[in-house]
């Protein structure tokens, strides 16, 4: 599967083919960021909220040896099991461990960025154990095959004409229906017998509290309860960095995540889970899956801050235009770019170069993440370590040599100029990428410097 | 005053008419203006593509050029973000820090150290301003939208001085328009997508002109318009602030 990933601006290029689609999707995440701006203004200390949430964030990641220890130790305290995982194959085995151990081939699933990162349900099936994904995005992409496109909305790409469809072939509803309601009736049902039937559930975690062992999951749909109080275990799989120190914090990260999420004040269910109910078997699977070498790049370990709430990639520009799977990584957008080098950075190469640098992904982000420095210095990083196309590395060659020599630069301007008003097809073809959708600027007969020097210098 | 006339390479080779009018908007402000010969590019290009340490050559040229000037200023938020962020030389670092202090982009350098207040410009036209996000969010010359902050925005501020001039409201203020530098051309599917979806906002409110502070930014959104053999014109911030001062 991985030999076959597109480049960000291939894949875009194929997603652009349907223009109507993109102008779609650009307008559904735009309202999604208006939404977020209304919230976001509503609240007179917004801006200090989030000087606030960052500076929490960044104790953490300075202190988060202490913090991980006293989360495990008031954990263990309170009847939950805890473990560690090294890295995602490590996280899949534990969480199959637990599984097997049960004797169990049939789970459910709420929403879980971590375990898309690991693959968890490719693992899983490929082990025997079938998984159903019980938010109805993530259900609605799981039906069709996909990955999430958004790690908030994760079926945010497809229109209800797409589900009408994917929900009639696999869940048996009437063809060519498109009613939300009815789709989403058909959805409950379907997922309300496997509740009923499972006997473990598996969740995600958006804050875990060092002071007091317990973590609280957020979701609109109530579908981590449903799964985690039916269930006999409790499985719930963070990175190291969802971690925060005392409970009085929550109230910081809770009013601004879901604000910067889609809007909303708060999510519908802020779920605290501290102790497993009697005869209820609780784990915690705590990853580091390369977190520890972001920790330890001093330029990129603010990203460790994020706590996912998709704002960045409802104002990306480029994101709304690119689509969520053109980023070929679990989490898409700005803050995907900025994270997935760390992972295999010669795959995820062109990620931080599939932005324009524009800043306002930094300017929503709740924590104060510098996404886009972090991304020009990405693209630092990626060149140095010899990630650049060759094609590239002379074409900057030549570039800089010409903009080194003054001499070379005015006659090599001079040259270029005469061509381009004399013989206009050496730029205006199909090998040059600008000229397929737009005119090249008309040269003048002078530069600005021929200019001064024949009418100021004297 | 002595100010360093510092004007971004494709400007000098495809726009001179806005280094003509930032240089004559300056003077008639009564400002001592030179335009050092052997400058060529601040090295943002090879930079924002990655390679930022084959800037060496730019940046001692650079020091060379405008080493001794009270201000440096340039019509270009990108360029002028791009050395106040970037510009270093290990043994002229003191002179590069001058520098990077003293360097200015056009409409903040009229709002805030010439503290213009009355321009005898007029513009009868009705325009569009594109807030180049370098400028924007890099160089605070405006509020950004995203921020819960009071408004505010220099070239807005220069806008409203020019008589006749009917400054519409775009649908989004401070989109991007998808130029980007190098990404033109290696995203240019999005690129050009971008900046369709800029000119549309600006041709739904009946502009004649979009202006800017980059003209970067305008020559995309000027391809583009010319390839849909549109009637609106593109026209640098400078020009405008700069016509019938005469």
């Amino acid at each position: 599967m991985e030999s076959k990933v597109l480049e960000h601006s291939k894949a875009s290029e194929v997603f652009n083919k349907d223009k109507e689609r993109v102008g779609w999707h650009d307008e559904t995440l735009w309202f999604v960021r208006s939404k977020r701006d209304k919230a976001a203004h509503n609240i007179p200390d917004w801006e200090l909220l989030r000087s606030t949430a960052s500076s929490i964030k960044h104790n953490v990641l300075s202190n988060m040896h202490d913090y991980l220890v006293e989360f495990e130790k008031n954990a263990l305290a309170n009847g939950v099991h805890v473990h560690w995982a090294a890295d995602a194959e490590e996280h899949n085995k534990i969480v199959h461990g637990i599984i097997a151990k049960h004797g169990v081939t049939r789970m459910v699933k709420s929403k879980s960025m971590l375990t898309e990162e690991c693959h968890l349900n490719d693992y899983l099936s490929k082990n025997g154990v079938e998984v159903i994904d019980t938010d109805l995005g993530e259900r609605i992409v799981q039906l069709r095959d996909e990955p999430p496109s958004h790690i908030v909305l994760p079926a945010i790409h497809l229109k209800k004409e797409d589900v009408g469809e994917t929900f009639h072939i696999h869940l048996g509803t009437e063809k060519g229906n498109k009613d939300p309601q009815y789709l989403t009736e058909a959805a409950r049902h379907h997922l309300r017998e496997t509740f009923l039937t499972r006997k473990i559930a598996l969740t995600g975690v958006n804050f875990a509290v060092a002071q007091t062992g317990e973590f609280v999951v957020c979701t609109n749909e109530g579908n981590a309860d449903m799964g985690a109080h039916l269930a006999d275990v409790h499985i719930a799989c963070m990175g190291f960095e969802k971690l925060i120190p005392r409970r009085e914090h929550l109230g910081v990260f809770l009013r601004l995540l879901a604000r910067s999420a889609t809007g909303q004040p708060i999510t519908t269910y802020s779920s605290h889970f501290k102790k497993p109910r009697e005869g209820q078997e609780m784990h915690i699977v705590i990853v580091d899956n390369g977190r520890s070498t972001q920790l330890a790049r001093e330029d990129f370990r603010n990203s460790l801050k994020c706590i996912r709430c998709g704002a960045c990639m409802n104002t990306c520009p480029v994101y709304r235009r690119s689509g969520g799977h053109s980023y070929h990584n679990a989490v898409a957008g700005p803050i995907g770019s900025i994270l997935a080098p760390n992972l295999d950075m010669r795959k995820n190469a062109d990620l931080p170069f599939a932005s324009t640098l524009c800043g306002s992904c930094s300017n929503v982000c709740p924590v104060k993440i510098d996404i886009h420095d972090q991304l020009y210095k990405w693209r630092q990083v990626i060149v140095k370590e010899g990630y650049a196309t060759t094609s590239k590395k002379l074409g900057m060659g030549a570039m800089t040599f010409t903009l080194s020599n003054p001499a070379i630069y005015q006659t090599g301007g001079k040259v270029g100029r005469w061509f381009m008003r004399n013989v206009p097809f050496v730029v205006n073809n199909g090998l040059n990428p600008w000229f397929k959708n737009r005119e090249m600027p008309e040269p003048p007969k002078e530069s600005f410097r021929e200019w001064y020097l024949n009418n100021k210098k004297s | 005053m002595r100010v360093g006339l510092f004007i971004p390479c494709y400007v000098d080779q495809f726009y001179p008419q806005i280094g003509v009018a930032t240089l004559e908007l300056l003077e008639k402000l009564g400002c001592e203006v030179h335009f050092p010969l052997n400058q060529t590019c601040c090295g943002q290009p090879m930079a924002n593509s990655g390679f930022e340490h084959l800037t060496g050559g730019c940046n001692s040229l650079f020091i060379d050029n405008f080493e001794g000037f009270d201000y440096i200023v340039c019509p270009s938020g990108s360029c002028t973000l791009h050395i106040k962020e970037h510009l270093h030389e290990e043994k002229r670092e003191e002179k590069a820090s001058t520098i990077r202090k003293r360097v200015y982009e056009l409409t903040e350098f009229l709002t805030d150290v010439l503290k213009v207040e009355n321009l005898e410009a007029n513009f009868p036209h009705r325009v569009g301003l594109h807030q180049s996000c370098h400028g924007q969010r890099g160089l605070k010359l405006a509020q950004m939208s995203e921020l819960n902050a009071p408004f505010f925005s220099k070239p807005e501020q220069l806008l409203k001085q020019v008589k006749q001039l009917d400054l519409v409201s775009l649908s989004r203020k401070d989109e991007c328009c998808g130029f980007g530098g190098t990404f033109c051309v290696t995203e240019e599917a999005i690129s050009v997508r971008m900046g369709q979806d800029r000119v549309k906002d600006h041709e739904d409110k009946n502009v004649e002109f979009i202006t800017g502070g980059d003209m970067s930014c305008l020559m995309h959104l000027e391809g583009i318009l010319r390839r849909q053999q549109s009637p609106v014109k593109v026209i640098h911030i400078a020009e405008i602030l700069n016509s019938q001062i005469k």
